[in-house]
């Protein structure tokens, strides 16, 4: 039974630093070998895991569901009044996703996800999330300098355009439905979601290309 | 807590590394972590105190290792705080509880686990008496102070003010849920706009949106 002793969690994050392997491998093996010895987890059920989240779950859910927000007009508007009951009808409920908001791109707005806190993530739409999106630098700038962080991507924001920030606080998660290119009038949804890159669901990309 | 955790428009981490080829994992270990993460984590914990015991490592682990190593060291710390391992079993390498091995756990196939995924769409609201204090449109302040423990509320917003932009319906409070207490509070979704937060963006029309609980906030001329 936990405590929730946060003084001794400290304590214990310190020695755990002599008492474990100095490489992040040994240091999860140690932990695998551990719980298994315990009782407490199946490797099998990892690899199975590992599997969903490498072939299964992925930024393909989200284009699609982009895709449908594009072509089916009733769709998109489920979507943004009800996301994870939207993306409920495709199948792609799930971790983190229960909260979902679907935030729209216009001529005259961009949106940027970010979880300054931690890394929340929609997990059961995108996937696992990019090493920067983890990382210290996106973290700390996405709030502060959005235009300087788009840049960095190679996305250029015009003055007219009003950039509006995400920063994942609670369990909301959030998801950009990108504007659809120019040009692509009579694409089927497939060749549409093609063209839906996992970054402009985040807010890093935003002219997505008709291919 | 103003832990190193709290980086929201910290300044100096310079240029993002965008070395991203689209992989989930880019060692092994980060999926075996992942997995590990998904099916055992310490039994009685919530996802709050889970993520307290995150930042609580030390500042220098916390910004210099990688991610899901981070969330390895999260894992033993929690499961030996709720005294579901030792130090001594991580030296030994094997359980040294002197009881029998427990029968092993059955295997999850593929399928399972996607419909375990499913099933992992935690909701977090309920329905509670309290009527919401605060409107949509009203302009509010963020609290001026932190909370000593586990909070959502970043030091970034402290003491600005904003605006409700909607209501989400009172959500776990995760204050207290680091405490292993669940109880709800009102969730708003709470607009910034950039030039109350940074002196630099004087001028600008872009806005910061946060989701924040009651407690987070006051009356503007608090």
């Amino acid at each position: 039974m936990s405590d929730f002793d946060a003084d001794k969690v400290a304590k214990i994050h310190r020695e755990l630093h002599s008492h474990l392997p100095s490489e992040p491998a040994l240091r999860v093996k140690a932990l695998e070998t551990l719980l298994v010895d315990k009782g407490l987890v199946n490797s099998q059920t990892i690899d199975a895991w590992v599997e969903a989240y490498t072939e299964e779950i992925g930024p393909k859910r989200g284009a699609r569901v982009v895709a449908k927000a594009w072509t089916d007009p009733e769709y998109r508007k489920r979507l943004l009044a009800d996301a994870p009951a939207a993306i409920d009808e495709l199948g792609y409920l799930g971790k983190a996703t229960a909260h979902l908001k679907a935030v729209e791109n216009t001529d005259t707005v961009h949106n940027l996800v970010v979880c300054t806190l931690c890394s929340c993530y929609p997990f059961s739409i995108l996937g696992i999330a990019p090493a920067w999106y983890k990382a210290a630098a996106y973290r700390a700038r996405a709030v502060r300098d959005p235009r300087g962080v788009l840049a960095e991507f190679g996305v250029d924001i015009g003055d007219q355009v009003e950039v509006r920030v995400w920063d994942s606080t609670a369990e909301l998660r959030y998801l950009v439905i990108p504007q659809r290119p120019a040009g692509t009038d009579g694409m089927s949804e497939d060749q549409l979601a093609a063209l839906v890159t996992r970054n402009s669901m985040i807010g890093t990309d935003r002219d997505l290309q008709a291919g | 807590m103003d832990g190193i955790h709290d980086l929201g428009g910290k300044q100096g981490y310079g240029p993002i590394d965008i070395d991203d080829q689209g992989d989930p994992f880019h060692h092994a270990w980060e999926g075996r972590e992942w997995g590990i993460a998904q099916c055992a984590r310490t039994p009685g914990i919530t996802i709050d105190w889970w993520r307290h015991c995150r930042e609580l490592i030390m500042p220098e682990d916390y910004l210099g290792r990688p991610y899901f190593d981070s969330w390895a060291q999260t894992d033993f710390a929690t499961y030996i705080e709720a005294g579901w391992m030792t130090l001594d079993e991580i030296d030994a390498g094997t359980s040294l509880s002197g009881q029998p091995a427990p029968a092993p756990l059955p295997a999850m196939t593929l399928e399972q686990v996607l419909d375990e995924d499913r099933a992992h769409a935690f909701r977090f609201d309920a329905e509670i008496e309290a009527m919401p204090f605060y409107s949509v449109g009203q302009q509010i302040r963020a609290a001026r102070n932190g909370y000593a423990g586990h909070t959502r509320l970043p030091q970034y917003v402290r003491g600005r003010l904003g605006v409700i932009n909607a209501y989400h319906g009172a959500h776990v409070f995760p204050d207290r849920s680091a405490h292993g207490e669940e109880v709800h509070q009102p969730l708003y979704s709470v607009m910034f706009e950039a030039s109350e937060l940074w002196p630099e963006a004087a001028g600008s029309k872009d806005k910061v949106y946060l989701d924040l609980w009651e407690s987070y906030l006051l009356e503007p001329r608090e």
